[in-house]
């Protein structure tokens, strides 16, 4: 009895949580696509600040990250390839497991250590330090001020980052594919696009946008509940973290098993 | 009482006024009136549940049960949209300022002049040169926040409230956290807005010589509830218990009741942070 008020409770808990980040999302795209045309002008200016933050700001340490993995994709397949003699599979292979998974998963978990923590530190600060309650009483509504810009500079943001991430790992496997494959560079990247369909890369797109959404949405409901006292921010910022990674995992899971069910009719 | 409600000097009235945070009562039914032109103190120790009270009458909190008369509006009972014109009549000073950290001093005091009106950028940046003029603060619009020292934070928090010429101003705190000489320059503030513009103000101390100084009429809040209002004459003069253990500064007798204090605990526990 005990533990099945225990699993209710928790069901209803993160039900609520998801009711609240809908509700914030929510409210943003009535910030995006209402508001304006009610004369509340969008903040292009500060989306595209938050913009550079977000993507320009990430894009050296995820080159990096994301050239390892591709080299580490083809390390790994190439040890099960090479049994077969089929090492001039590791372009394919690689480009379709970047494209399709780990290129957008990858840049939202780069993402969300960069900017989804940031979101939650800056609007949990603001919080202690009154400045929401400012905002409040200057009848500047908190969401159209800090949250909707940073939810249109991450939707556009993270599929740029997803498709330089794309690229960097489709270089990363081509190190391994020039070095131990016989192949040269020209014929990797012809390889690698023989083997894409469009789909791939959309779909990997795709994912990105909603990553994007659910990494805002965590990061700045995180701030905006923060409670009084500094050491509340610090635990804002650990649960955004937390709470994206595993956010972004599940909507992967949901949205690559659509695809998957739809590419099969 | 219908009667008080139609007063036209009253600027602000508060009828049978309860706040709740969760099913624990933080003010158990208040009624005063703040009339038009009035610096009105409203006094009270740490948890006496003022500050709460200042945050409904912004509308940061929503009351339970009651009225809250501002502008012939009831604000306990109006839309988002409504209460956001309300809003940009009144300025709030915070305790700590509330300046934005990552904009100056002068883009903080231009902010709801750029949000809320079509004013040209010049035309701004005369009012802003104004309001800061008027506290004192001229030339300091570059300064980031973090550049300056607490007394001129509250100046700027001051100049940002004064931005959209508000007919009512609060005042969290002005004293807090400031040396007797600064603070006393924030009541010399206070007492020239007072002055030069007839501006109703609401202040929230705990520091009498500074209420003193600067109140028409005072309110005690005590426990939720409103224990006296008057004048500071009345007040200098009550006999209330109450009235005189805060004037007086006479210590809390140690908790007297082990039970109260094992609820007070356990209330603390099941609210944090509150």
């Amino acid at each position: 009895m005990e533990l099945t008020t225990q699993i209710g409770g928790s069901v209803t808990d993160g039900l609520a949580y998801l009711g609240a980040l809908a509700q914030l999302g929510g409210r943003a795209a009535y910030f995006t696509f209402v508001a304006p045309f009610r004369g509340k002008p969008l903040r292009l200016q500060r989306a595209v600040s938050q913009a550079m933050q977000t993507g320009v700001g990430a894009l050296p340490i995820l080159s990096l990250i994301t050239f390892f993995i591709g080299l580490i994709l083809a390390l790994q397949s190439a040890y099960e390839l090479r049994k077969f003699g089929a090492l001039n599979f590791v372009a394919s292979a690689v480009a379709i497991s970047m494209t399709r998974e780990l290129g957008p998963l990858i840049t939202a978990i780069v993402v969300i250590g960069r900017s989804g923590s940031a979101f939650a530190a800056e609007i949990g600060t603001m919080k202690v330090t009154e400045e929401i309650d400012a905002l409040e009483t200057m009848a500047i509504d908190p969401v159209h001020f800090l949250v909707t810009p940073k939810f249109i500079a991450m939707m556009v943001m993270l599929p740029c980052l997803t498709i330089w991430a794309n690229s960097m790992g489709i270089l990363g496997g081509a190190l391994f594919g020039v070095a131990q494959a016989d192949f040269t560079l020209v014929r990797y990247v012809q390889a690698s696009l023989d083997a894409l369909f469009l789909r791939d890369i959309s779909t990997g797109l795709i994912k990105s946008v909603m990553f994007g959404i659910t990494i805002t949405a965590v990061g700045c409901h995180e701030g905006l509940s923060t409670g009084a006292g500094a050491e509340q921010v610090g635990r804002s910022t650990t649960r955004a973290v937390v709470v994206s990674i595993f956010l972004v995992i599940l909507v992967d899971l949901v949205f690559t098993a659509l695809f998957f069910f739809i590419t099969e009719r | 009482m219908d009667n008080a409600l139609t007063q036209p000097e009253a600027m602000i009235s508060l009828r049978n006024l309860r706040v709740s945070y969760g099913d624990r009562e933080i003010l158990h039914g208040i009624n005063f009136d703040v009339m038009h032109g009035e610096t009105l103190v409203i006094l009270g120790g740490s948890g006496s549940g003022k500050s709460t009270l200042l945050r409904t009458l912004v509308g940061l909190e929503r009351p339970s049960s009651g009225e809250i008369w501002l502008k012939g509006k009831n604000i306990a009972a109006i839309s988002t949209g409504e209460m956001d014109e309300i809003r940009k009549k009144i300025g709030m000073s915070f305790q700590g300022g509330a300046l934005f950290g990552s904009m100056t001093v002068g883009e903080n005091v231009a902010l709801p002049l750029r949000e809320h009106t079509k004013l040209e950028d010049s035309t701004i940046e005369i009012i802003l040169r104004l309001k800061l003029d008027q506290v004192g603060l001229s030339g300091f619009e570059n300064y980031m926040p973090a550049q300056l020292s607490g007394g001129m934070k509250k100046r700027a928090a001051v100049a940002r409230a004064l931005a959209m010429d508000p007919e009512i101003l609060f005042f969290d705190e002005p004293s807090a956290g400031l040396d007797p000489i600064i603070a006393a320059g924030v009541d010399q503030l206070i007492l020239e807005l007072k002055q030069a513009f007839h501006m109703t103000i609401i202040v929230v101390t705990h520091e009498l010589a500074s209420a003193f100084l600067i109140a028409d009429r005072m309110v005690l809040i005590d426990k939720g509830n409103v224990v006296a209002i008057g004048t500071t004459e009345q007040m200098r003069s009550s006999t209330h218990p109450r009235v005189r253990q805060f004037l007086d500064r006479i210590a809390e007798p140690a908790v007297s009741e082990e039970l109260d204090y094992l609820q007070m605990l356990t209330e603390e526990h099941r609210h944090p942070g509150r």
